[in-house]
């Protein structure tokens, strides 16, 4: 028998779904501020400052939006739980092991998960860590216009690490890791579904997967 | 308001006696003091105050040493078109000691340099141009015999100031370029007890240090610094904010190509390389050779001169980013990028199509 059971409850899925907004638009704008390749007609245009405008609209918003996530992951369910991005355990690492073999395609038969599975804890840790890079690296370079300003007091000591023109560099090849990382998630996401059909997909959207009936308690 | 053949009376010897006896007119000093507070960042009632102090000032005794360097801020502190104020203000620090351009040779010079430091010790000024290399015991740079971390350890270590001139001064420059074979450093680095500010450049604006001499001769210290001690009134904001070319990058209007129409318009340089955004001066404001132009006023982006280890740090200067560690310079950041992308996507299709074949095998030997 299979059960529904709620998994990813609503500030998990909104969470998700605002952070992929937020970063196809970072994404966007920031491919523009890197090579502009929109020219404008006449002087009196704007489009170099709308777009680095939305540029910074979008990353306050999800820092704002990731702050939420971190903050539900030590006030929500078991599955929301920080502790699933640290699945060192020894059954979770012998569950580790098998997901492994099962994308090696040694084995066919994928462990059953309910919530985050070991290998996907440690790869959403990372991608924690590189939005967080983005993020400090991104609001460092917004500091500059203002080295007397709060911002830099907050950020600047990233000029001490790494050369301003290091840090932009930083900055912009952390997005193309986060594109490595949308390509392998996605993939994964509709491999996962189409052959554990457990509802997977659906469920960052409904928060609902389908379980077989010993694995629930 | 007094009349002017008494303050020369008043300050004999001083820089302001020098001023009037080379001809210049009180009118044209008094424009020069403004300009000071204006390049220090002070409010044009400062330039009385500033006026003040020069016509007053003793005769402060300057040594300028040059290790590993070009001479290039020397050159810059000699351009002379015409002899402007800014020129005899530096001038009558009377360089007691400077080896470009110092009348002894030899055994004398090196004699008024140990005088300096002997009878006015705490008083003088050091300016030091060109890095220090400490590797193999400093052999890389000798004068008269003495190593220059050497030299600079006596006379930087006595003086009342030292002002690193030059990116080679303050951070190494072009000596300590990868692999910095000599082991150079700035002055700052090599000397860390000793006050030092930081007048980065390659050449420094003399603008900014003709400022910080009259800052020194009006408030009777240093001005106020960065992090990385340059003085913040011609450090403290970014080029990229008071460029003239600023409108065309937020409009969006960018040179593609060098002599492109948009080159001709006067558009932003910053496709081709230009490094304002991650440099910090005052070019675009003072400029140079009397305010007559600077880097991007001519065409040319920013190459980043001001900021530490630019040779390092900032190339390729025509390339906007810096190249990738490991990667050679042609590749550049999105090339790399797009190339691995492409590699995860087609990945990703094969290990769908290797798990749909060894499915299959799975059922088959199920069945079997
Ligand atoms: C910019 C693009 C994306 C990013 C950065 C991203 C990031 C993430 C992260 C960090 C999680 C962990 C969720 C949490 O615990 O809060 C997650 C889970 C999930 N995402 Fe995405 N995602 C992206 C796009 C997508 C898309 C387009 C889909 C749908 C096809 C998707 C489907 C899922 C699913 C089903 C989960 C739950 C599975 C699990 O946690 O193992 N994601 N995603
Ligand atoms: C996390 C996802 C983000 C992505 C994918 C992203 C992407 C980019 C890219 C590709 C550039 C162009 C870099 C270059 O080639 O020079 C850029 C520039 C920039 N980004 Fe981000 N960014 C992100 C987050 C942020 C955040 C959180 C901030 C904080 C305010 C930020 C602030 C900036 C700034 C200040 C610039 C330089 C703009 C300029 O100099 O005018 N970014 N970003
Ligand atoms: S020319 Fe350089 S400094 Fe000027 S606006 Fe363009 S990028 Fe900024």
């Amino acid at each position: 028998m299979e059960k529904r059971i709620y998994v990813w409850e609503a500030p998990v899925r909104v969470t998700h779904w605002i952070s992929v907004f937020c970063l196809v638009t970072l994404a966007l704008t920031g491919v523009y501020i890197g090579n502009p390749f929109i020219t404008a007609t006449s002087a009196d245009q704007y489009i170099m400052g709308w777009v680095r405008f939305v540029h910074f609209v979008a990353a306050y918003i999800f820092v704002v939006n990731l702050a939420v996530r971190i903050y539900w992951s030590f006030a929500g369910n078991k599955y929301a739980t920080w502790k699933a991005l640290f699945p060192f355990s020894q059954e979770r690492i012998i569950t580790l092991f098998r997901q492994m073999s099962f994308y090696a395609l040694i084995s066919t038969k994928p462990p059953q998960e309910i919530g985050h599975t070991p290998l996907g804890g440690i790869v959403y840790f990372l991608i924690l860590v590189l939005c967080g890079i983005s993020a400090i690296t991104g609001f460092a370079l917004f500091s500059l216009y203002n080295p007397a300003g709060p911002m830099h007091i907050l950020f600047g000591w990233v000029f001490s690490l790494a050369a301003i023109a290091t840090v932009r560099l930083i900055h912009h090849l952390i997005m193309w890791f986060l594109i490595y990382f949308v390509i392998v998630h996605i993939y994964v996401v509709l491999f996962l579904d189409s052959v554990e059909k457990n509802g997977l997909l659906s469920s960052i959207f409904d928060g609902y997967k389908f379980v077989e009936e010993e694995k629930t308690n | 308001m007094r009349d002017e053949d008494e303050i020369v009376r008043e300050s004999a010897g001083g820089p302001y006696r020098q001023i009037v006896a080379r001809g210049v007119s009180r009118r044209d000093f008094l424009k020069f003091c403004s300009a000071m507070a204006a390049v220090l960042g002070l409010s044009g009632t400062f330039a009385g105050k500033i006026a003040e102090a020069i016509e007053k000032a003793e005769r402060p005794i300057l040594v300028w040493l040059e290790f590993q360097d070009c001479a290039g801020n020397t050159e810059a502190l000699l351009r002379a078109t015409k002899p402007t104020i800014a020129e005899i203000v530096l001038d009558v620090l009377s360089v007691d000691y400077h080896e470009t351009i110092m009348a002894p040779a030899g055994k004398q010079a090196e004699k008024s340099l140990e005088d300096v430091v002997k009878n006015h010790k705490g008083k003088y000024i050091a300016c030091v141009e060109g890095s220090i290399p400490l590797k193999d015991n400093g052999v890389y740079c000798c004068v008269g015999g003495r190593s220059a971390i050497d030299i600079a350890k006596e006379v930087c270590g006595n003086a009342l100031a030292t002002i690193a001139v030059g990116t080679c001064a303050t951070s190494g420059g072009i000596p300590a370029a990868a692999p910095n074979p000599t082991g150079a450093i700035g002055v700052k680095q090599a000397l860390p007890n000793v006050t030092v500010l930081n007048l980065t450049g390659c050449p420094m604006n003399v603008e900014n240090l003709t400022a910080t001499v009259v800052h020194f001769l009006t408030f009777g210290g240093l001005p106020a610094t960065d992090s990385i001690g340059r003085p913040l009134f011609a450090y403290g904001e970014r080029i990229h904010d008071h460029c003239e070319r600023r409108a065309h990058y937020d409009a969006g209007q960018f040179v593609k190509q060098w002599g492109d129409e948009g080159h001709r318009q006067g558009w932003c340089l910053y496709e081709m390389g230009c490094k304002g955004p991650e440099t910090f001066g005052n070019c675009p404001v003072v400029k140079y050779n009397e305010g007559t132009s600077w880097p991007v006023q001519a065409g040319h982006g920013c190459i980043g001169c001001f900021q530490p280890e630019f040779w390092d740090k900032m190339t390729p200067f025509y390339r906007r980013l810096p190249k990738v560690p490991g990667f050679g310079v042609e590749v550049t950041a999105d090339k790399i990028g797009a190339g691995v992308a492409a590699v995860a996507a087609v990945g990703v299709a094969a290990h769908r199509i290797a798990r749909a074949i060894r499915g299959k095998q799975d059922k088959k030997e199920d069945t079997e």
